[in-house]
């Protein structure tokens, strides 16, 4: 009972979505009224066409010519509508469609970094395309065919009344009959369908991680035994599948079958009657119920294969408004704008943690004055990342605050702020498009002479001249750039930026240690007047840090620079040495 | 292509019955109007309940057989298909395992995902729907025609009337679908582009926001949303008129047919009956028209994705054994390079140039360099995942080349640098590496590996399951349980190509020593971009840009090698000496 009410708000919602096409609403409606009435009215003037050829000698071609001008414009009425409704409906439909995608997308630009990190994106990519998709297509032309499918079905057993209320009430009463085998079906196909699409998925998931896992596969001649692995999966699926093709298959079959049955009750009936009655019931009606009969089975097919559609466009349509009734992040539109940052930045006792039974930040305070280069170090969990998702405000503090230049962060607005940081993540995320769009990604203005200079900066000169089409090569994911270069590009991206304060997430660790030191060459420049957040595994980046942090368990337990920690004997001075140590044994 | 049909020889029997059955049925259909016909002529015209009532009986009872015969149709066709598809993505599976890695890296996991799923399946509808309709479609259009004309022979006119109408609506709507599949494949396309801005800003997503291009963002999505709905609206017009323009050519003909026929029951040439089951035919064809047109384009879907099917199981195998390559010898080195030179297809340049380097059994080498310089590229090529351009590589003094099968790799422990672990227990991830081991042997892997435990207090620590690419384990894990899988198969040579770049520096002091006590001695390539890393190696090559430009023990190259002792003076701060 839930469910259906829950159903019924999708669907008012999802017509709230098309509600500035009701005009075109209403002219499908009409269209499919018009198109069910005049072909529905075809058959009876075929019966009275026929009634007019009773045999040799006696045929009356002025009631035939006359039919056959009814005939002619009840269907082009009945195309013209078709077509016009097909038109609308496909109009209304992919709009209707686009526009929530929009609406979709655009939301997930305000979404919070807690909503997008705990749904997985694969989940969020397919209810912004298929499953939006499966509410266009199923939602409104499911609409329609419900529509005209009723429709077809109430028409015809008015004028079956109207030519012949026994053969109307005889098939009146065997349309449970439709209904039942018809929900029969599409029940068994829908329960094998779901298995075959559960089965279907561990087998795609399991090629995809043998495929990827090839090197590993052939190191440790696993072949046959991945093999195996995989034809048990592949048998379970033909077995699956059998069932769910063969189920499939019976909708035609069955509807046929009760059709049949329909139509040879009707011809009896007709025909005793038109043998009882020969001038009430004439071989033309039969002629004309007979048609009907025949086609009587086909609404109920359509209409059990709508409902299911609309159950799977409704259940769709529930994780499409999930997503856009998803909390986003507070709105910032009144917040201060952050100007002409000098680069102070402080943390009041800022607590954080990303979910309540697991602390993790607690009561951190720490001053780092315009221009000093702060380092973080300390083992993986540590809480590292988290400081840079809290100082760019990806997640905001439970409670304390940071401030730039005196100013809350929280207080001003998230852009303003992001502008004045330059930020290297560890996972270098290169943009689908050409090499030149990724540089300027934070300035999408940036001239040719700025892109490049920027790219000598970042030691990515070099490399990019070399690709095929230099500045212009489209690089879709990166996959055709390496590491490091992948590395450098990022880096190039931030030099072009020039913004005041620098965040580095480990942002060396996979160039090499040759390139490194150039790059913190260049670092050293950029860093030079910034403030900069540091986090890195190399110590000779940190050994020139005004201060390194050193964190554990969401703490920092150690703080000063290399001398101090060195002299301290602690945490820091044992990761220091075992480093130095073992290279000289 | 005619490769992929061997699968359907086992279901030979089913692909011929289905077909058979399905022509039963259809032949039971078409002789419906026949007996309607006879309701009409005998039973009401002569008043003959009996008749009637006898014929009646009759239509039920082909109604019933008819639907045996089509469920057995149904379901030798199913069957088949189901079993087809089924041999087949095992073989393409199997086909995907032989390929070499020149052929994975040209070809890609994706799209062998993507033919070994959605491409089998289309063609699995491909083909059931060929067994079911192939002969039923066609053979009820044209039989409906031929007792048209049976029945119409009388009044030639009717013929004409279908003899024309057919033809007519078969061009009417190849011409409407043909004109269709472009602008589908179009819109195919634009929604590829849709999912990958899609995703390509939930990856970035981070990025993007700090770089404020949350409205650049939106912007580009409208537009790709709004190119792509406008595809489908176009799309939409032209198959939006199969609809109504069949029915109208259908309903002009019955117009026709009527005049023609009401003429021939004038003349006395056609019975008042046999009026109708011209008219009955006439409808018949319509709808199966319709079905046969789909079939036709599903078919031609089912054979684009075979195509891509078999594009892959045509791909001869590459890199088999070759004879000759001498004999293992046990005095020879344990690996030796000669003179090799390395270039990836497609590349522009060598990755490698002219590597010479030998390695005694037991001993340690270590592989340096900067990004790029070579070294994986180098290190794969001892388990032979790439042939070397030219030049030989020798394992025990016998060209890897030689070795058959699993002869080579048996004897190597390889920790790649791109983590892959599979979804099973810790357990069954390390017996990758032997899969006899008892768990006193994995366990001893694992210390040697130095990943005893992975969760503090979770019982027994090999019964943890290991998510899809071991997700729920952090990097140092990762490469730890990785490493653990080649040491627990004893090998002859390890390989540890950048294994340890996610360990802290003291597990990694650790590791290094507990590899160096191993009983076995293997033979140990040790690649890393750091120098503390390979400082302790019997050797060191120092890579830079595919070519060596240095080879010696850490001291000898600290002195002679400018590349070398840069590397070492930026990770030690000059503290290393």
């Amino acid at each position: 009972m839930k469910k259906k009410t829950n159903t019924g708000k999708t669907i008012a919602r999802l017509l709230g979505f098309s509600k500035k096409y009701a005009a075109l609403f209403a002219v499908t409606v009409i269209c499919a009224v018009v198109y069910v009435a005049a072909s529905l009215i075809t058959p009876v003037f075929v019966g009275e066409a026929i009634d007019c050829a009773i045999e040799k000698g006696r045929v009356d071609f002025d009631g035939i010519f006359t039919l056959l001008v009814k005939i002619g414009i009840a269907t082009a009425v009945a195309a013209v509508a078709q077509y016009v409704m097909n038109l609308v409906n496909n109009r209304i439909a992919f709009k209707t469609v686009c526009e929530m995608r929009k609406a979709a997308f655009a939301k997930l630009q305000k979404l919070p970094f807690s909503y997008l990190d705990s749904h997985p994106s694969g989940d969020i990519v397919s209810t912004v395309t298929s499953d939006a998709e499966q509410v266009g297509d199923g939602l409104l032309t499911g609409f329609t065919q419900l529509f005209t499918g009723v429709a077809t079905i109430v028409a015809t057993l008015v004028i079956m009344f109207i030519e012949s209320y026994i053969i109307a009430l005889v098939v009146l009463l065997l349309t449970p009959l439709s209904m039942v085998v018809a929900k029969l079906v599409a029940g068994k196909t829908y329960k094998f369908f779901r298995e075959q699409a559960t089965v279907r998925g561990q087998q795609t998931a399991y090629a995809d991680e043998m495929i990827k896992g090839q090197k590993t596969v052939r190191t440790f001649s696993r072949t046959e035994a991945t093999q195996k692995d995989f034809d048990e999966v592949n048998g379970k699926l033909q077995k699956v599948s059998l069932k769910a093709t063969f189920w499939s298959s019976l909708t035609n079959p069955t509807t046929r079958f009760v059709n049949n049955i329909v139509y040879a009750i009707v011809a009896l009936v007709g025909a005793l009657t038109a043998i009882a009655n020969p001038v009430g019931f004439t071989v033309g009606t039969l002629t004309c119920m007979l048609s009907y009969a025949n086609q009587y089975t086909k609404p109920f097919n359509e209409i059990s294969g709508v409902i299911t559609e609309l159950q799977g466009a409704a259940a769709a349509g529930e994780r499409l408004f999930a997503l856009m009734d998803a909390e986003p992040e507070p709105d910032d539109a009144g917040n201060a704008e952050l100007c002409d940052v000098r680069g102070d930045v402080a943390f009041d006792a800022v607590c954080f943690s990303y979910t309540p039974e697991r602390p993790l930040i607690e009561n951190f305070s720490l001053r780092v004055k315009a221009g000093m280069k702060v380092a973080i170090v300390g083992p993986t969990g540590c809480g590292k990342t988290t400081l840079i998702n809290l100082l760019m405000r990806f997640y905001d503090t439970k409670s304390g605050s940071i401030s730039v230049d005196g100013q809350k962060t929280a207080e001003v607005t998230r852009h303003s702020l992001r502008e004045n940081f330059g930020m290297v993540l560890q996972e270098t995320w290169i943009m689908p498009g050409t090499i030149r769009e990724n540089i300027a990604l934070g300035k999408p203005d940036a001239t040719d002479e700025e892109i490049i200079a920027a790219a000598k900066d970042a030691h990515a000169h070099g490399f990019i001249s070399r690709l095929p089409q230099g500045y212009d090569t489209v690089i879709s994911g990166g996959e055709s750039l390496s590491q490091g270069e992948r590395q450098l590009l990022c880096i190039a991206r931030v030099m072009l930026k020039d913004p005041p304060m620098l965040i580095l997430d480990e942002a060396t660790s996979s160039v090499d240690t040759r390139t490194e030191q150039r790059i913190s060459r260049c670092f050293d420049e950029m860093t030079k007047d910034r403030t900069s957040f540091v986090v890195a595994h190399r110590l000779s980046t940190i050994k020139n840090a005004d201060l390194i942090l050193v964190m554990k368990d969401g703490n920092v337990i150690e703080s000063g620079n290399h001398e101090e920690l060195s002299a301290k004997q602690g945490f820091y001075s044992k990761l220091y040495k075992s480093g130095i140590n073992t290279a000289a044994v | 292509m005619r490769k992929l049909f061997v699968h359907l020889k086992k279901y030979r029997m089913h692909a011929v019955l289905g077909p058979l059955f399905k022509l039963f049925e259809a032949l039971l259909e078409l002789s419906v109007p026949l007996v309607v016909a006879a309701i009409a002529d005998v039973g009401i015209a002569n008043g003959d309940t009996g008749y009637v009532v006898k014929m009646c009986i009759l239509l039920i009872l082909m109604g019933a057989v008819g639907l045996a015969f089509s469920l057995t149709a149904q379901y030798f066709s199913a069957k088949a298909a189901v079993g087809f598809s089924a041999g087949l993505r095992s073989s393409l599976f199997a086909k995907i395992q032989t390929l070499s890695f020149p052929q994975l890296d040209k070809i890609g996991t994706p799209t062998l995902i993507t033919r070994m799923t959605s491409d089998v399946n289309q063609v699995q509808t491909g083909v059931n729907l060929t067994l079911r309709l192939l002969l039923r479609s066609p053979f009820v259009v044209f039989g409906a025609m031929i007792m048209a004309f049976a029945v119409g022979a009388a009044a030639p006119a009717t013929s004409a009337v279908f003899a024309v109408s057919i033809p007519v609506l078969l061009v009417v709507v190849f011409l409407i679908l043909l004109a269709g599949i472009p602008l589908f494949t179009k819109s195919r396309s634009r929604l590829d582009s849709v999912t990958g801005k899609v995703s390509s800003n939930l990856s970035g997503a981070r990025v993007l926001r700090a770089f404020c291009r949350e409205d650049s963002e939106n912007a580009d999505f409208s537009a790709r949303a709004e190119f792509l709905s406008k595809t489908q609206i176009v799309a939409g017009r032209i198959s939006g008129l199969l609809n109504p323009l069949t029915y109208v050519i259908i309903n002009l003909a019955i117009i026709l047919l009527l005049q023609f026929s009401a003429e021939g029951v004038d003349s006395g040439a056609l019975s008042q009956g046999q009026m109708i089951a011209l008219y009955n035919y006439m409808t018949q064809i319509l709808v199966e028209l319709i079905k046969m047109a789909n079939l036709i384009i599903t078919v031609t879907k089912s054979i684009a994705c075979a195509k891509r099917i078999s594009a892959i199981m045509d791909e001869e195998a590459d890199m088999l054994p070759v004879s000759g390559g001498g004999e293992e010898d046990k005095n020879a080195p344990a690996i030796e390079l000669r003179d090799v030179d390395f270039r990836y297809a497609g590349a522009s340049g060598e990755a490698l140039r002219g590597i010479s380097l030998s390695v005694k059994r037991g001993d340690k080498l270590g592989i340096i360099g900067g990004t790029g310089s070579g070294k994986s590229t180098l290190a794969a090529l001892i388990p032979r995942f790439y042939d070397a351009t030219s030049g030989q590589v020798l394992v025990n003094g016998r060209d890897v080349r030689s070795f058959a099968g699993e002869e080579l790799r048996g004897k190597i422990g390889y920790v790649a640098q791109n983590v892959s672990l599979f979804r099973g227990t810790v357990r069954d991830n390390v017996r990758w590496g032997k899969p006899d081991a008892t768990d006193e042997e994995i366990r001893e892997a694992m210390r040697v590996a130095r990943i005893s435990e992975i969760k503090k207090g979770e019982g027994n620590t090999l019964d943890i399951e290991v998510g899809q690419d071991g997700k729920n384990l952090s990097g140092g894990q990762r490469q730890r349980l990785t490493i653990a899988r080649a040491v627990v198969r004893r090998p002859e040579i390890l390989i540890l190509d950048n294994s340890s770049s996610a360990l802290d520096q003291i597990t990694e002091a650790e590791l290094r020593r507990e590899l160096a006590a191993l009983e076995f001695k293997p033979t140990v390539v040790v690649i890393s971009q750091r120098a503390v890393s390979v400082r302790d190696c019997d050797s060191i090559v120092v890579l830079d840009n595919g070519e060596a430009v240095g080879i010696g023990t850490h001291d000898e190259l600290y002195e002679s090698c400018e590349v070398y002792r840069e590397i070492c003076d930026s990770q030690m701060g000059g503290a290393s000496i």
